[in-house]
């Protein structure tokens, strides 16, 4: 047996750190190191309650909306205020702009280049795919970052700016949106799906979310050369190196529902579990710092009693991360977990009654990019312009609240406690927390600790790549994961 | 002859990343054409470059032995120096090393040092509550002079600390200066007292906010959401404020005052613990703690007596509306 420290370990969002005993060429166990302790729980005590949207969101520049609706939510539910309806929709607006362009940034800013390296130097695809997804230097680089600005213009229209709107309120937007901005808005989500079209897909966006399953994905993958859209580039690469056998985690995948103003949710809140769908119960989650550098909990803890207790980084533990639980299971958030609750035909076949890997991870995220946009499409539409954007209310000197929502990477929520208009308590779980998460007290690992396992390493390998595919398949947020 | 490249080196700490997310949304151009105008090389961004583990440690390793010159180091995010001042709070992966200590040596070889955003450059946003991450900028800690290289730091280049404060950066607030760095043209003058750039720290908030002619006869916004002047009660801090929000918009179009919420003053040290509410404006006697910059209290109290007193009934009632309800009409001119 041989250890093997990777770090750092770039093109994720923040620091990180993968641990990694080897025998026989390949992975035996790992452990998920996050390196960095920044203590917004701690920042957030004796705040007065709705300065939260002013520290939430900053801690994390990639998934800033996402935070600020965890925190609205949170603080509307302790306000027992509703949202108001046009208000609703523009927030869905803002935050599937958010979560769109990271999905976009993940698969040719983070992920694709990975394709280029040396390693893969024999393979028939690899000059093509260098050429096109090389980082910094590919040609793909220099059509993204224009395409994906244009996007967020929908931020400056709805939100200010991003990151860090402070315009999203617990009773809905601070920002009305006139008439004859809503058709600059649906301008720019216009132009957004030429691009998808023209580049990513080489197709309609219908036509994408509508495959039914890995037969007709593979047809449609044949129908065209292999480099016809970026989608199907990345479709030939993954199955020449088998990716789909990559990274298999656990059978459990949880959501908390994502974009509410559908009248419900538009993907829905739920559980996966091994094939089927299984309820939710949001009392059931916990967390455990039995492995991580803070002190001891006297068990695993609900959020909304959790505490944060730092050591000095020493002793026991290995990580800044806690340890999330749903009644005591490791759970695997993210893309594919929002479309196996909400029942995607395509991600359902390609999981089936076992776990996700590497190829359905990306699959689901670029199929998402599909489904999110053409739902934009239609909430641009269905704004009023004369509508309701934004309610208010009282806060209650004692209160307390729970907001979750789904980040661009999975299940993101905050626990709220108010005592003497001051927040008492302030406990987040962000999606790379589960994914991320050390061993609890009982030796469980979290997802990706066990989707390392059985990783090929070639000879001489020091910075693995399929381990590299593997943890980025995730698309993991540390700057959200310890906070 | 052609010129060499500058190599930029980029190193995060104890911040949130978002510095970098704004600025790949740079346009006009983007950043990719940005940096080649400039005759920008990266050697190394944790979340644009291919270099993973070894590979990004060998980049740094070959600064500090000199082998690979270091024109430019940028950090995004705190100095974190907790617990205890062993900076164990962020360990540089892979090297079992307090990334302070890695910023201290490579800014000690680098020709020019950038602090971009408020975190890098006075502790920002880490530095809140009671700072027990002990985070702090590279040469300030809050207000006060010193932080991880000392107040004295000079890069090779002869100038201090670049500090881009802002959370986050506009884009163009970090491209412009590099643009100015690379051609040779960036010097004392063009830095403020507190060592940003006078680019965009010459103009205040208030310039160019489309909230003007409310703010002129102090018809106020009472909810977060009503179009009126933010400064009177919801914490605006736009006519103290040193930045071009409002002159060179975000995201297209965008700013915090055309969001609909209030200027924070993100671009100055200490904004993260501003000592009342955000969105509420301290006042004593009614009268605004914090005023207009340079205006003398007794002018803004009779400016604003007489300007409250000759508020159009348009502005009136528009200042606490979400949208437009009385709209400017040429009086010569009905609507049909």
């Amino acid at each position: 047996m041989s250890r093997l420290i990777v770090g750092p370990f770039n093109r994720v969002e923040g620091d990180l750190e993968v641990k990694l005993d080897l025998e026989d060429g390949v992975v035996r166990s790992a452990q998920v190191v996050s390196p960095l302790y920044r203590g917004f729980e701690r920042i957030l005590q004796d705040k007065p309650p709705l300065d939260a949207l002013v520290y939430a969101p900053r801690i994390c520049g990639i998934c800033s909306v996402s935070q600020s609706v965890a925190a609205a939510r949170a603080l509307a539910d302790a306000q027992g205020l509703d949202v108001a309806e046009s208000g609703r929709v523009a927030i869905d607006l803002i935050h599937a702009a958010e979560n769109v362009a990271d999905h976009l940034t993940h698969f040719y800013l983070f992920f694709m280049p990975d394709f280029a390296r040396e390693a893969y130097a024999g393979e028939a695809w690899h000059a093509t795919a260098a050429a096109r997804f090389r980082a910094l230097a590919g040609t793909a680089a220099e059509e993204v970052l224009p395409a994906r600005t244009q996007l967020l213009h929908l931020m400056g229209i709805l939100a200010g700016h991003w990151p860090h709107t402070l315009g999203i309120r617990p009773g809905g937007s601070t920002r009305r949106v006139t008439a004859n901005e809503q058709a600059r808005l649906a301008g720019i989500i216009s132009a957004f799906r030429r691009f998808l079209e023209r580049t990513l897909f080489a197709d309609t966006l219908e036509r994408v979310g509508a495959l039914q399953g890995a037969d007709e994905l593979s047809a449609w993958r044949h129908e065209k050369p292999a480099t016809a859209g970026d989608f199907r580039h990345f479709l030939a690469i993954s199955e020449a190196l088998g990716l789909d056998s990559l990274g298999r985690a656990g059978s459990l995948f949880m959501s908390y529902g994502a974009y509410a103003a559908a009248g419900g949710h538009l993907f829905d809140r739920g559980l996966w579990r091994a094939g089927a769908p299984a309820p939710f119960d949001a009392s059931l989650v916990t967390e455990d710092t039995a492995n991580a550098w803070y002190q001891p909990s006297q068990g695993p803890r609900p959020p909304a009693a959790g505490e944060t207790l730092p050591t000095d980084g020493t002793g026991g533990g290995y990580t800044w991360c806690k340890a999330p639980r749903f009644a005591g299971e490791t759970a695997e958030v993210g893309a594919v977990a929002r479309q196996l609750v909400n029942g995607h035909p395509l991600i359902r076949d390609l999981v089936g009654s076992g776990s996700a890997n590497v190829h359905v991870r990306v699959t689901a995220r670029v199929l998402e990019i599909a489904l999110v946009v053409m739902a934009m499409e239609r909430w641009i539409q269905n704004l009023k312009p004369n509508g309701e954007f934004c309610n208010h209310g009282p806060m209650p000197d004692d209160c307390e609240g729970v907001g979750l929502t789904e980040a661009a990477r999975g299940a993101l929520g905050h626990w709220l406690k108010v005592e003497h208009g001051r927040i008492a308590n302030y406990q987040i779980i962000a999606p790379t927390t589960w994914n991320f998460s050390p061993r609890d007290a009982q030796g469980n690992p979290g997802a990706l600790e066990l989707a390392l396992e059985g990783a090929p390493v070639r000879p001489g390998e020091t910075e693995p790549v399929a381990v590299q595919h593997i943890v980025r398949s995730f698309d993991p947020c540390m700057v959200c994961t310890v906070h | 002859m052609t010129k060499r490249p500058l190599n930029l080196l980029w190193l995060q700490s104890g911040g949130c990343g978002g510095c970098t997310l704004s600025l790949i949304g740079a346009e006009g151009p983007d950043l990719l054409t940005s940096l080649a105008a400039a005759g920008i090389e990266v050697l190394w961004h944790p979340s644009l470059s291919a270099e993973t583990g070894r590979e990004a440690l060998a980049v740094l390793e070959r600064v500090l032995s000199g082998e690979t010159p270091l024109d430019i180091l940028c950090l995004e995010g705190s100095v974190m120096r907790g617990p205890n001042g062993t900076g164990r709070f962020h360990i540089m992966a892979g090297t079992d090393r307090p990334v302070m200590d890695w910023i201290s040596d490579l800014a000690a070889v680098a020709g020019h040092v950038v602090a971009v955003g408020s975190c890098a450059a006075f502790g920002g946003i880490t530095a809140a509550g009671d700072n027990h991450v002990e985070a702090c900028g590279l040469v300030y800690d809050g207000t006060e002079p010193g932080g991880l290289l000392g107040h004295g730091f000079r890069a090779k280049s002869g100038l201090p600390v670049v500090n881009i404060a802002g959370c986050p950066i506009h884009p163009d607030w970090l491209t412009e200066t590099l643009h100015q760095i690379a051609a040779g043209r960036f010097d004392r003058s063009q830095l403020d007292e507190w060592e940003r750039p006078v680019g965009y720290t010459n103009h205040l908030v208030h310039h160019g906010c489309s909230r003007n002619e409310f703010y002129e006869f102090k018809a106020s916004a009472e909810r977060l959401c009503d179009l009126g002047c933010m400064m009177e009660n919801l914490g605006c801090k736009g006519t103290q404020a040193r930045a071009d929000c409002n002159i060179r918009v975000w995201n297209g179009s965008g700013s915090c005052l055309e969001g609909g919420y209030p200027c924070i003053n993100c671009t100055a040290p200490g904004f993260e613990e501003p000592g009342h509410s955000f969105t509420a404006t301290p006042k004593v006697s009614g009268i605004p703690v914090g005023l207009p910059t340079d205006m003398p209290k007794a002018w803004f109290v009779a400016l604003a007596a007489l300007s409250k007193a000759a508020t159009p009934a348009r502005l009136k009632t528009n200042a606490t509306s979400d949208h437009v309800a009385i709209a400017p009409h040429d009086k010569h001119k009905r609507r049909p």
